[in-house]
C-alpha cells in the first residue's frame, strides 16, 4: 500500500472536494453548480443513499451487522450442539429412520455409521450454555450470545448453499442480504462503501466462494458488496497509479470535477451531478481506506486481544477491521473464513480452524461491548450448513437438516439457547429456524418488515425471504 | 358458502358511494390502464395459478371475469353499482373489501376509480396485447410530413402531435456521428470518418454513414455484446469450481452472424437445434452450443439428478426470455401468477431439451464434453497424416500371424502353471525408489546407511514427528496397483528409534478412499475413530521392538480388503518419534502375482479349458497376447509413439462445447420444483398450451427443431416483438415496452403499440432481416433528434416515452474500455479467438479453488482487445467490467442497469488499463504537431469528444498541464514510474516529464462524464 505523507492525508481529509474547490475556484463552476437551481436539486438527490425505508416498520435495534461466515460448513456436533447419545452409538449403523430418502452429498451409496462427538462439551457462564472444548474463548462469551441449534437450509453443496444463505434463493441474480439492507436503509458512512466483505482461509479444505454471495443481483450496482483485502490493494483500484501520488491525483480529480461541472451547467443532465458526487466519494475512499487499514493507532493490548498481526490477512485481523468498519458507520460487514469443510480428520480439523477463529470472534464481541457498540451491532457466527452425525472416514459430510449458529448484540438476547436437534443431531426438531426465518429476523432487528422490503423485477415483487420467513421473536430482547 | 352469501348482503348495505372525478370521462384503455391493475393487485389470488385461486374466481380470462358468482355478475358492463368487482373494491367492510386489508400490494383509490370507470364505459375486454399476433397497422397521417423520414417517424410523430408536442431538432452533426458510431459499432468515430461526414454535403450523407458503420466488422461485435448477455455467454462453468469451458467459437459465430446479416429465423434454428439440421455443418454445431451455455457444476457430492433439474429450469428461463420475452420460468413451482403458463407448460417446455447429452455433475478438469474439434486447415492435414500412419501400423498389428498362435500356446501353458502356484512369496511394492506412478504426499526423505538405518537396498525412508503430532508420507492412485488375493498380508519393514520412539505407527491402504487401517502402539491416531476396533481402525497390538528391523504385517482381511480389491496406495503414519520405513509389499502367492496386471476377462478365458473355450474368449486371449507378444513390440512402440504424436498435435486444436442429441431423459412435473419428487406426471415436449401449437408434429416426439420452427413461425405473437423491442432499446435507451424481459401481464404495455406491431410485422415480412430493422431505426428522424432535455419536456415526459427527443446514456462497460483503448492508439481490431486477459488486480482469483487459479494478464496484442473478448469468469467477473454494470452472465440479462458509483471513478482513475490508455493518448497528443499546449488540448478534445473545448475548459486543462509539467520536472522518478505503467512500456523518443504532464491531461479526459456518455 502506498504510504501517504500524514500531512497530505490530513489536509485532504479535512478539506472535502466541494469545500476545496469552492475556496480554490471562487466564482467558477462548482460554485455555480451549488447555486444553479436544477443541478443543485439534482446534486441533493445524488447524495448518499439513505434507503427506501424512510419510516421503520418496527423499532430498530441494530444499526449494523457483522456476519462471521464460517464457510465450508462447521460441524454443529463439535461446536455448539452436544449429543452424548451419538457418542454411545459411535461406530454403529445410523438408524435408517433418520436417513431414508434424505438428500446426501458425498456419502451417497455408502454405509452410514455414527461418529461420536470428537470434542468434549462443558457448560459455561451463568447461562450454562454448552460449548465445545475446542472454543475456549467463545465459551467465555456464553452469556452474550444466543445459540440457535435448530437451523435448517435447503442446499447440500457449498456453492448453492452459500447462494441460498446470502440471497434466500439458489437462482443466480438475486440480491444478497447486504445489498437488500443497503437498499432498504442506506449506509451511515460518508467515506466508505456501506457493504464490505473480507475473506480469510485456513483449517480445512479451502472451498471456493463467489462474488454472487455479495452481489446486488437485480438491485442497482451501488448496493454491491465491496471486497476489502488485508493484503494487496485494500480495495480494488483504490491506490493511485505509480508515479502520481495523492497531490497530483487530487489535481486530476479536481480538474475532472470542474470540467464535469461546466458540462452540467451546459447540458442540464442530473447524472452529471451524481457523477461529481461519486468522484468525491472515490477520492475520499483513497484516503479513508488506507486510514482504515492502518492499524498503527490500535494499542498492542487490542491487537493481542484479537491475536491480530497487521498485514497477516488472518481472520483475527479481519475481525479487528470489522470493528473499525463498524465504528465508521458501515452497514453490512461480512467476514468469510474458508476453512470448515472437514470431510476427513474432523477432530484435528476443528481444532485447527477454531484456533484461527475462536479468539478473534470472542474478542470482537467483547471489544464491541466495551465500546458500547454491541447493543446496536448484530454479530452472527455460522456456516452455510452443518455436518452429518454419520462418519465420512474420520470426518463428516455436509448436512442441512439441523445445524447451529449464534448471534450476539443488536437486539438479540444473550445467554440463550434456542431450538434443538434430535438425540443424534440429525434433524432440527424443536423451534426450527429456516434460513428465511433468519433473514426475516435480521431485517426485523433493523426495523424492517421483511414482507415490505420489495423490489420489482421481471414483473414480480421480490423479497429477501421470497414468500417465506418468520421473525424468531423468542430470541429478541 | 353460506358465510359468503351473508357477506354479499352486508356489502350491499354498507357500500360506499361512488365519487367520480373529471378525468374519468376519458376513455379507459383495458390494455394500458385496466389489465396492469388487475394483474398487479388481483391475479396473485384470482389469476392463472389454479392452486392459489380463491373463491373459484379468475380475472385473467374473459370467461372468468364475466362469469356469475352466486347469481351476481362479477362485472356487469355499464353498471358498476351492480358489479360485484366494484362492490368489493369500494366496500368499507374490511371483511368484504378486496384486495383484503393485509394484501401485500394495496390498491390506490385512483386505481379503483379507473376500474370502476372501465366498467361504467362498458368493460371492453381485450386479450393481452403480446398474445395477439401482430398485424401491420396503417401508417398514421401526420401534419409535419417533412419530418417523417420513414414509417417509424409517422408513428412517433402522430403520437407527439396528438399530445401537442413537437419533436426536438436534429442533433448537431458531430454529436450525431459520435452517437451513431457508438450505437452501431461500440466505438467512437475515427477522425477521418468525422471529417468525411462533416464535409459530405450529399443529401443522403447520413444514410451513407449508417451503411458505412453497419458494414464494419465492429458492427457484429457491438450487436453480439447484447446477445451474449441474453444467452449468458461466459468462459467458465459458473458453479463452485467455476472451471474454464471452451465456448468462444460460439461467440465468434454470433459476431459473424450479425455481420453477415443472418436472418433471425435461421439464427434461431441454428442456436436451438443446429445439431438437428440435416447435414449439420461445423458452424451449425458450434451454434448449437447455445443449449449448453447454462451454469454447470463439478462440485464433489453434488447429485446429478438435482442438477439435471436445475439445468432444465435454467433453459426454460433463458429460452423463453431470450426469444419471447416471456417469464415461463416463473411456473416452475406453481402455475404462473400473472400469465397463463401452467406448471405443466413449464415442464413440457423443459422436455424439449431433455435429449441434450450432458452430465448432471461434470468431471473436474475435463473439457465439458461433448465438444466439437475445430482444427485449422493445417492442423487437420497434420492429424490426417498421423491417422493414416496409425491405421497402417494398426493393420500390421492386427494381421493374422500363424506363429503367434504357437507362441501364445506356450505363454498360456506357462502362465496357467504360474497362476496355479500357491507358493507364498513377498512381492515388493516399494523399496528404494518411488516408481509406482500416481501421487505422493509427505516427506519421503530417503536416507542411506551412513545417515540412518537401512534394511535392504541402498536407502530407507526416514520420518520424524513432533511429540504428540501426526506425520505421514503416502502414495495413492498408483498405476502399479496390488490386486488382493486370498490370505494376503501387507508388510513393511520398520526400525523404531529407541531414543525417540513414536507413540504409535499406522499403515493405511487406499482404494477409492482411505478406509482401511492398522496400527501398532497407543490408540492416539484419530483416523477411523479412537477407541474403535474396525477395519478402518484395526488395533494390531503394542509397538514392536525398538532399535531393530521388524516386519509389520497387516492381513488384508483384517483391514477389510477383500480378494479382488485393487489397492492403489499406502500411507505410513506415525505419532511422534523417529522411524525408518523400508521395503514395503504384500505377502502373497506366485499365482496371485501372475494375476497382477491381467484383466479379469483374460484370466477367465485362460482358466477355461480349451474344449469349452468360446470364440469370444479366444479373441480376448488373442488381443491380450498381442499386447505383450515380444514379436509385436516394435509395432506396439511405433503405435504408442504415433498416438502420442496425435495427442500432441491435437493439444492446440481449438474446440467448443456442442450439443449432441441422445435418448431423452424422463421429464416429470416436479411438485413445487422438488427434484426428489418422482410422483409427478411424465410430460413430453410441448409449447405453452394457450398459444397456437406447433405444426407438423402430429404423434411423434417434438424436437428442439420443432420448437425453433414454432418460435419463428408467424403464429408466434411474441418472437418478433421481443426482438424489435430489444433492438429499440439499443437505439433509444428503453424498449417501446420498457420491461425487455417480460412482455407478459406484469410488463409494460408498449408506449406506442402500433409502432411496435408495425416493426414486428416488418421484421417478419423482410425475412427476419436484422440489418433492415437496424437501418430503419438508425435512419429515422426520431433517432436523429437531439438528446437535450428541456426542463418542461422532462416534467411532461420524464421517461421519454413519447420520444420527443433522444436520450443520453452512459456507455456500456465494454465501450468505455474500447473507447479509452481507441484513444490511446493501442486498441486491437482483431476479431474473435480465445478470450483475452486484461490487467486484473493481484489475488482477485484467490478465492477460487479446484483447481487454484493464477491469473497472468496478456502481454501481447491480446492485452488491448475489445471488452467483449474479456475472459468472463462467472464467479469473479472482471472487476472493471462489473463496476460498469456488465452482468456476470450467470442468468439471462436482457437489460443492464446503469449505476453511477464511486467504484466506477476508482476504475477510471486507477485501473492500469486506463492509466496506460492515458499514456498512449498522451503520446499521440505530443506527436500532434502544434505550437502551443492549447492547440494540443483542442486536438485532444476533438479526438475524445468530437468537439473543440470551450475557453474555460482549455484554461482548466492548460493550467493542469503547466502545473504537472513543473511538478514532474522535479520528480523524474515519478515521471518514469508513470511512463512504465502497462505492458506497452514508455513511448519512444518522448520527453518523460512532458509525457507525464500530458498523461495527466489525458487521464482527465478519460474520466470526464461526457467521454463515457453517448448523447
Amino acid at each position: 500500500m502506498q504510504k501517504l505523507d500524514k500531512r497530505v492525508r490530513d489536509s485532504l481529509t479535512r478539506r472535502t472536494f466541494l469545500g476545496r474547490t469552492l475556496t480554490g475556484m471562487g466564482s467558477l463552476a462548482l460554485g455555480s453548480l451549488l447555486r444553479h437551481g436544477s443541478t443543485a436539486q439534482a446534486a441533493s438527490t445524488a447524495e448518499r443513499w439513505r434507503g427506501v425505508i424512510t419510516e421503520p416498520h418496527v423499532a430498530p435495534k441494530a444499526k449494523r451487522i457483522i456476519h462471521l461466515c464460517m464457510a465450508g460448513g462447521p460441524s454443529h456436533l463439535e461446536t455448539y450442539d452436544y449429543k452424548p447419545k451419538l457418542g454411545e452409538m459411535n461406530g454403529k449403523p445410523m438408524p435408517e429412520s433418520f436417513t431414508k430418502g434424505q438428500p446426501i452429498a458425498q456419502l451417497q451409496g455408502r454405509a452410514l455409521t455414527c461418529l461420536a462427538p470428537q470434542h468434549g462439551f462443558q457448560r459455561h457462564g451463568e447461562s450454562g450454555q454448552q460449548i465445545s472444548d475446542a472454543f475456549p474463548h467463545i465459551a467465555q462469551i456464553a452469556d452474550d450470545i444466543c445459540i440457535v441449534r435448530s437451523m435448517v437450509t435447503e442446499q447440500i453443496n457449498h456453492d448453492p448453499a452459500h447462494t441460498f444463505m446470502n440471497t434466500g434463493s439458489v437462482i443466480a441474480g438475486r440480491p444478497s442480504m447486504g445489498s437488500w439492507l443497503l437498499y432498504g436503509l442506506g449506509s451511515e458512512s460518508e467515506n466508505l462503501p456501506g457493504f464490505v466483505v473480507l475473506i480469510s482461509a485456513g483449517g480445512g479444505q479451502d472451498q471456493p466462494i463467489a462474488t454472487r454471495q455479495w452481489h446486488s443481483g437485480f438491485l442497482p450496482g451501488q448496493f454491491q458488496g465491496v471486497q476489502l483485502n488485508s493484503t494487496g490493494d485494500p480495495v480494488y483500484y483504490v491506490n493511485s497509479p505509480n508515479g502520481v501520488g495523492m497531490e497530483r491525483q487530487g489535481d486530476i480529480v479536481e480538474a475532472s470535477q470542474r470540467l464535469n461541472a461546466m458540462l452540467g451547467d451546459a447540458v442540464d443532465d442530473p447524472s452529471i451531478a451524481a457523477r461529481i458526487q461519486q468522484y468525491e466519494m472515490a477520492f475520499r475512499m483513497q484516503t479513508s481506506v488506507p486510514e482504515l487499514m492502518d492499524m498503527s493507532d490500535e494499542p498492542q493490548h487490542v491487537l493481542d486481544m484479537y491475536g491480530a498481526k497487521p498485514g497477516d490477512g488472518s481472520f483475527a485481523s479481519n475481525c479487528l477491521f470489522a470493528r473499525r468498519l463498524a465504528e465508521r458507520g458501515v452497514r453490512f460487514i461480512q467476514l468469510y473464513h474458508r476453512g470448515w469443510d472437514h470431510h476427513g480428520g474432523i477432530k484435528q480439523g476443528i481444532l485447527t480452524s477454531a484456533k484461527l477463529v475462536d479468539k478473534a470472534s470472542a474478542a470482537l464481541v467483547n471489544d464491541l461491548k466495551q465500546r458500547g457498540m454491541l447493543e446496536d451491532t448484530l454479530v452472527v457466527w455460522g456456516g452455510e450448513f452443518g455436518r452429518t452425525p454419520m462418519a465420512q472416514g474420520s470426518g463428516r459430510d455436509h448436512h442441512i437438516k439441523g445445524f447451529s449458529m449464534w448471534m450476539a448484540g443488536g437486539g438479540v438476547q444473550g445467554g440463550v439457547s434456542y431450538g434443538g436437534t434430535d438425540e443424534l443431531g440429525y434433524n432440527a426438531v424443536k423451534d426450527v429456524v429456516h434460513v428465511h426465518d433468519f433473514h426475516a429476523t435480521m431485517l426485523h432487528l433493523f426495523g424492517i418488515n421483511h414482507e415490505k422490503l420489495v423490489y420489482r423485477f421481471q414483473g414480480r415483487d421480490f423479497r429477501l425471504t421470497d414468500v417465506h420467513g418468520r421473525v424468531v421473536s423468542e430470541i429478541l430482547v | 358458502m353460506k358465510h359468503r352469501l351473508t357477506l354479499f348482503i352486508l356489502a350491499a348495505c354498507c357500500m360506499a358511494p361512488r365519487v367520480l372525478t373529471a378525468a374519468e370521462t376519458d376513455p379507459v384503455s383495458f390494455i394500458n390502464d385496466v389489465r396492469p391493475i388487475l394483474s398487479d393487485k388481483c391475479y396473485a389470488c384470482h389469476g392463472p395459478d389454479a392452486n392459489q385461486r380463491m373463491a373459484g374466481l379468475r380475472l385473467d380470462t374473459k370467461e372468468g371475469a364475466f362469469a356469475e358468482t352466486n347469481g351476481y355478475a362479477v362485472i356487469l358492463p355499464g353498471d358498476p353499482d351492480n358489479s360485484v368487482l366494484v362492490q368489493r373494491l369500494r366496500s368499507d367492510d374490511p371483511d368484504f373489501r378486496m384486495p383484503p386489508p393485509h394484501a401485500p400490494r394495496p390498491i390506490t383509490s385512483e386505481q379503483i376509480d379507473t376500474l370502476t370507470e372501465w366498467v361504467r364505459q362498458g368493460a371492453v375486454w381485450e386479450e393481452h396485447w403480446a398474445y395477439v399476433p401482430p398485424k401491420r397497422p396503417a401508417q398514421p397521417q401526420v401534419q409535419n410530413e417533412s419530418w417523417a423520414s420513414n414509417p417509424i417517424d409517422r408513428f412517433v410523430l402522430a403520437r407527439l402531435e396528438a399530445e401537442g408536442l413537437q419533436p426536438s431538432t436534429e442533433a448537431e452533426k458531430r454529436a450525431l456521428i459520435r452517437r451513431l458510431a457508438f450505437d452501431l459499432t461500440g466505438l467512437p468515430p475515427t477522425p477521418e470518418e468525422t471529417g468525411a461526414f462533416m464535409n459530405d454535403a450529399r443529401p443522403n450523407a447520413y444514410e451513407a454513414l449508417v451503411d458505412h458503420f453497419m458494414s464494419k466488422s465492429a458492427y457484429g461485435e457491438r450487436m453480439a455484446t447484447h446477445w451474449l448477455d441474453l444467452v449468458r455467454y461466459a468462459d467458465t462453468s459458473g458453479y463452485h469450481s467455476d472451471e474454464n469451458v471452451s465456448v468462444w467459437p460460439y461467440r465468434d459465430y454470433v459476431i459473424r452472424a450479425f455481420n453477415e446479416n443472418m436472418p433471425y429465423d435461421r439464427f434461431t434454428r441454428e442456436n436451438l437445434a443446429g445439431d438437428l439440421l440435416p447435414n449439420a455443418t461445423v458452424e451449425q454445431r458450434v451454434a448449437s452450443a447455445f443449449n449448453r451455455l447454462n451454469q454447470t457444476t463439478a462440485e464433489g457430492g453434488a447429485q446429478a439428478k438435482e442438477y439435471h433439474a436445475i439445468y432444465a429450469a435454467d433453459r426454460v428461463r433463458a429460452v423463453s426470455t431470450v426469444w419471447m420475452g416471456a417469464t415461463v420460468g416463473c411456473a416452475q413451482c406453481h402455475d404462473h401468477k400473472f400469465d397463463p403458463y401452467t406448471a405443466k407448460d413449464f415442464y413440457s417446455f423443459a422436455a424439449f431439451f431433455a435429449d441434450i447429452e450432458e452430465r448432471g455433475v461434470y468431471r473436474g478438469r475435463s473439457k465439458w464434453e461433448p465438444i466439437i474439434d475445430l482444427p485449422t486447415e493445417e492442423q487437420a492435414k497434420a492429424l490426417a497424416e498421423i491417422d493414416a500412419e496409425i491405421q497402417r501400423f494398426q493393420e500390421l498389428y492386427d494381421e493374422d500371424r500363424p506363429e503367434l498362435l504357437t507362441q501364445r500356446a506356450e505363454w498360456e501353458a506357462e502362465t496357467q502353471a504360474r497362476l496355479a502356484s500357491d507358493k507364498r512369496i513377498d512381492w515388493v511394492w516399494i523399496d528404494d525408489k518411488l516408481d509406482v506412478g500416481g501421487k505422493t504426499e509427505g516427506g519421503w526423505t530417503a536416507v542411506n546407511a551412513e545417515e540412518g538405518q537401512v534394511f535392504r537396498g541402498a536407502s530407507s525412508w526416514k520420518q520424524t514427528a513432533e511429540t504428540g503430532q501426526l506425520t505421514q508420507h503416502l502414495f495413492k492412485e498408483a498405476s502399479r496397483k496390488v490386486k488382493v488375493g486370498k490370505g494376503d498380508s501387507f508388510y513393511v519393514y520398520i526400525w523404531l528409534d529407541p531414543e525417540n520412539p513414536p507413540a504409535a505407527v499406522m499403515l493405511q491402504f487406499h482404494t477409492k478412499g482411505w478406509e482401511s487401517r492398522a496400527f501398532w502402539g497407543e490408540d492416539v491416531i484419530e483416523y477411523g475413530g479412537i477407541g474403535t476396533d474396525t477395519p478402518a481402525h484395526r488395533a494390531m497390538g503394542p509397538l514392536p521392538a525398538l532399535g531393530e528391523w521388524v516386519r509389520l504385517e497387516a492381513p488384508a482381511e483384517a483391514v477389510g480388503l477383500k480378494p479382488g480389491v485393487e489397492v492403489n496406495g499406502m500411507a505410513f503414519t506415525q505419532v511422534g518419534g523417529t522411524a525408518y520405513w523400508d521395503e514395503t509389499g504384500v505377502q502373497t502367492t506366485e499365482g496371485q502375482i501372475a494375476r497382477q496386471g491381467i484383466p479379469d476377462n483374460t484370466l477367465k478365458a485362460l482358466s477355461a479349458p480349451l474344449a469349452v473355450r468360446t470364440a469370444a474368449q479366444e479373441e480376448t486371449l488373442d488381443a491380450y497376447y498381442r499386447s505383450i507378444a515380444p514379436e509385436l513390440s516394435l509395432i506396439r512402440s511405433e503405435l504408442d509413439a504415433l498416438r502420442k504424436r496425435r495427442a500432441d498435435a491435437s493439444k492446440d486444436v481449438a474446440f467448443c462445447i456442442t450439443t449432441v442429441s441422445g435418448p431423452p431423459r424422463i421429464m416429470r412435473i416436479l411438485d413445487r420444483g422438488d427434484w426428489q419428487d418422482d410422483a409427478g406426471e411424465v410430460v413430453y415436449p410441448n409449447t405453452p398450451t394457450f398459444l397456437p401449437g406447433m405444426r407438423g408434429v402430429n404423434l411423434r416426439r417434438a424436437t428442439r427443431l420443432d420448437l425453433a420452427n414454432w418460435i419463428v413461425s408467424r403464429d408466434n405473437p411474441m418472437t418478433a416483438r421481443a426482438f424489435v423491442n430489444r433492438l429499440w432499446a439499443v437505439f433509444f435507451g428503453e424498449g417501446l415496452s420498457r420491461v425487455l424481459d417480460d412482455l407478459g401481464a406484469q410488463g409494460e404495455p408498449p408506449a406506442n403499440a402500433e409502432l411496435l406491431d408495425w416493426l414486428a410485422v416488418e421484421f417478419m415480412d423482410s425475412g427476419w432481416n436484422v440489418k433492415h430493422i437496424v437501418r430503419l431505426m438508425a435512419t429515422s428522424s426520431a433517432y436523429r433528434q437531439s438528446s437535450r432535455e428541456e426542463e418542461a419536456l422532462r416534467e411532461r415526459d420524464p421517461y421519454n416515452r413519447l420520444l420527443a427527443r433522444q436520450s443520453a446514456r452512459r456507455l456500456d462497460a465494454e465501450m468505455i474500455r474500447d473507447n479509452a483503448l481507441f484513444l490511446s492508439g493501442l486498441l486491437s481490431t482483431k476479431i474473435g479467438g480465445p478470450s483475452a486477459r486484461p490487467y486484473q488486480p493481484k489475488g482477485y482469483y484467490s478465492n477460487l479453488n479446484f483447481p487454484k487459479r493464477t491469473y497472468a494478464h496478456d502481454a501481447d496484442e491480446n492485452q488491448y482487445r475489445r471488452g467483449l473478448y474479456t475472459h468472463w469468469q462467472r464467479t469473479f467477473p472482471h472487476p472493471s467490467m462489473t463496476a460498469f454494470d456488465a452482468p456476470s452472465r450467470q442468468e439471462c440479462a436482457a437489460q443492464r442497469s446503469r449505476s453511477n458509483t464511486p467504484t466506477q471513478a476508482l476504475v477510471l482513475l486507477n485501473d492500469p488499463t486506463y492509466v496506460e490508455a492515458a499514456k498512449g493518448f498522451a503520446a499521440r497528443i505530443m506527436r500532434y504537431e502544434a505550437e502551443t499546449p492549447e492547440a494540443r488540448i483542442a486536438w485532444a478534445y476533438r479526438q475524445a469528444l468530437s468537439r473543440a473545448p470551450t475557453a474555460e475548459e482549455t484554461a482548466v486543462m492548460s493550467s493542469l498541464y503547466a502545473k504537472h509539467a513543473a511538478s514532474y520536472a522535479e520528480d523524474a522518478e515519478g515521471a518514469k514510474a508513470l511512463a512504465a505503467v502497462g505492458a506497452s512500456g514508455a513511448p519512444e523518443g518522448l520527453n518523460a516529464v512532458e509525457l507525464a504532464a500530458w498523461t495527466s491531461v489525458a487521464r482527465v479526459l478519460l474520466n470526464l462524464h461526457e467521454t463515457i456518455t453517448r448523447y
